[in-house]
């Protein structure tokens, strides 16, 4: 039975969320097509509904650590989509003043340690954020987002047993869109299901509905309140999809049409829009304007990217942090 | 103990390691230990001795045999404004930790647009001569001057020691910390009490002669100091350049020395190819210190071979002693 469909208060934030997230994939995917944008992306749409599930169980003050394809984590977590696009468009007014693109947006004031270039590069940076917050004596909890693929790299099942022997705070979620690249999560592994890696670990293990908003929302939620309690990590895996290739070079060789519309048949928001239209908890008219509203702030973002300053060229400044204790710092013999 | 540090102590390279953990861990409630039989066992080389019982199993960390898994928790403890010092049992094993060292806290600072730094102490016993071959003797200094974001340190003896460490700790930036193994129990020395810090990016000169100068990092400087007890018997004086920190690289010293004497030698026990001297080397070239030679630089470094077991093979692989004096002599009759 779902939950966040009953208030009108979260199915409008959940909705907005997920729409926000797809409208600002499509207006990169568009922007993409039409040569406006640089380098490379990989978009998320499809997955909406396990970024925002999973962001919704967790506080202001908790931490993520995401991946490349990060759009969507970013978002949930209250990323300013202003500064996400001019990041994009490699403007100085970009999270990253134009230095990391797409692949390295974070905001470390909304608890986004970033999203990571490297497979698993993450996961074992949630675990020291997990950490972290033991020795402060705090009660933040970290969310580490990543794929299928990263659970074939060492730094997972280092960092998934270093936070299950420490009873950490963290919590590990596993979003399976079924392919690493090309390659199906079915060759990689012997498993029927990555979250029974966590039985390896002695740690809670859960599959949930990736494209069923609420019930990622349900098992993160729970696996939040377990790691706050001091009871450690728990392993979610999100079941899902990425409707679009794997970045802009994909031709889609490894799967076929008939998969990906049936996928595409199980849209995560529409399927959550129709559950609220049942439970009449809000109306036609309200999601229109949940919608109208996401198109417009993405349009909003389109503009403060493109009309953001270029990036100061002085790189050599930007490497080190300024220091004290540094007899050369900020200068330029080093 | 005074905060003026004009008081000494002797003390060992390991035991004044030990003294700047001990008082950052005093100082700072954020700085904590981690690694690899840090705990009861004290570490590989005892730097962590007594510290589990002084500080609690907390903040001395012992972690399961799991490189990456240490780096990366180093690095998101950091991030979340923790001071972690990570230690590599051997610095051979950084090979498992290379990603979160190298891509993620090397440029996370650069990455972010400078929104967060990453300010851990990656601590490195390295080097040959304990009979443990190939896979425990390396020195890799030029991976991690050659990686921009890393901060590298290299002290000779035990008060740079406890002077860089202090300043590492304290350093917003990441710091690879290289210990060279033989001094651990063999150096012995003054070390100041107190705790001021020696700032990163001054070079040492611990010798001055007017015939040639000998530019030697790690415990290539000790070597180089009774090469130069020897050369001075046949009245050759040579200055000493100690670097201390390898980046930030304090050039300035480095080529003023070299242009006093008119002749440079750069010792590493690293292998010679692609070596961190060979970068000093090209910072002479590239100078006005060039003009100011007499003789070619001259470089004296370890082979391009992997350290052997053998002992006295071992020892024929890096500089020894009579191989810098040797090398002094030649440079010597060269111009």
């Amino acid at each position: 039975m779902t939950t966040l469909a009953k208030s009108a208060d979260d199915a409008r934030r959940v909705l907005a969320t997920m729409w926000t997230i797809r409208r600002f994939e499509e207006a990169v995917d568009e922007m993409f097509a039409r040569g406006l944008l640089y380098g490379t992306m990989h978009l998320s749409i499809g997955q909406e509904a396990s970024a925002t599930g999973a962001c919704l169980a967790l506080r202001d003050d908790d931490v993520i650590t995401s991946t490349h394809r990060g759009h969507g984590h970013c978002i949930a977590k209250g990323a300013d989509l202003g500064r996400m696009m001019a990041e994009l468009l490699a403007r100085d007014n970009g999270y990253c003043r134009g230095r990391g693109g797409s692949m390295h947006i974070a905001d470390v004031t909304k608890g986004n340690l970033g999203a990571n270039g490297i497979v698993a590069g993450g996961i074992p940076i949630a675990v020291g954020a997990a950490l972290a917050h033991k020795l402060q004596g705090s009660d933040k909890v970290a969310l580490s987002f990543f794929g299928d693929g990263a659970t074939s790299e060492g730094a997972f099942h280092e960092s998934v047993n270093l936070a299950a022997i420490w009873d950490l705070p963290v919590v590990f979620v596993c979003e399976n869109n079924h392919y690493g690249m090309s390659m199906s999560v079915t060759e990689v592994s012997r498993l029927e299901r990555v979250a029974e890696r966590a039985a390896g670990y002695g740690i809670p293990g859960v599959t949930v509905d990736g494209n069923d908003v609420d019930a990622v929302h349900k098992a993160a939620a729970e696996a939040v309140a377990h790691a706050r309690s001091g009871q450690g990590p728990t392993l979610v895996e999100a079941v899902t999809y990425r409707w679009k290739g794997h970045s802009k070079s994909d031709q889609n060789l490894y799967r076929t049409r008939e998969e990906i519309d049936s996928w595409r048949a199980r849209d995560p928001i529409e399927r959550f829009e129709q559950v609220v239209l049942k439970a009449k908890t809000l109306s036609e008219d309200e999601l229109k304007q949940v919608r109208d509203q996401a198109r417009d702030a993405v349009r909003d973002a389109v503009r403060a990217g493109q009309t953001g300053p270029p990036p100061s060229p002085d790189l050599l400044a930007g490497v080190y942090a300024p220091s004290e204790v540094d007899a050369l710092s900020g200068g330029e013999a080093r | 103990m005074t905060a003026t540090g004009t008081e000494v102590e002797t003390m060992t390279f390991a035991e004044a390691i030990r003294a700047a953990l001990s008082h950052e861990m005093e100082a700072d409630e954020r700085v904590f230990v981690l690694g690899e039989d840090i705990g009861i066992y004290g570490g590989a080389f005892g730097v962590t001795t007594g510290m589990l019982e002084r500080f609690g199993a907390e903040r001395i960390r012992d972690t399961p045999i799991a490189e990456e898994a240490i780096v990366g928790a180093a690095v998101g403890a950091a991030m979340c404004g923790m001071r972690p010092v990570a230690e590599m049992q051997f610095s051979d094993f950084t090979a498992h930790a290379m990603d979160q060292l190298v891509n993620q806290a090397a440029k996370v600072y650069f990455m972010l647009g400078g929104a967060t730094s990453v300010p851990l102490v990656l601590r490195l016993p390295f080097g040959s001569g304990t009979g443990a071959a190939a896979q425990h003797s390396q020195s890799q200094e030029a991976w991690y001057a050659h990686t921009p974001g890393l901060k590298v340190v290299m002290p000779s003896n035990p008060a740079d020691a406890k002077g860089l460490l202090l300043a590492a700790i304290r350093d917003p930036n990441p710091v690879v910390f290289m210990e060279h193994k033989l001094l651990y129990r063999s150096a012995s020395g003054p070390v100041p009490a107190g705790a001021d810090p020696i700032q990163l990016g001054v070079a040492a000169v611990p010798r001055e002669g007017r015939d040639l100068t000998i530019v030697a990092t790690g415990i290539m400087v000790s070597r180089a100091l009774a090469a130069a007890e020897e050369l001075a018997e046949s009245r050759i004086e040579a200055t000493v350049v100690d670097p201390r920190t390898l980046k930030p690289l304090d050039e300035a010293t480095i080529l003023e020395r070299v242009r006093a004497t008119g002749r440079a030698l750069l010792v590493q026990e690293a292998p010679r190819t692609a070596g961190f001297t060979a970068e000093i080397s090209a910072r002479i070239a590239e100078s006005d210190t060039l003009y100011h030679l007499l003789a070619p630089v001259r470089r004296l470094s370890g082979l391009d071979a992997p350290i052997p077991y053998n002992p006295d093979l071992e020892k024929a692989s890096v500089p020894q002693v009579p191989d810098i004096v040797q090398a002094a002599r030649a440079l010597m009759e060269d111009g």
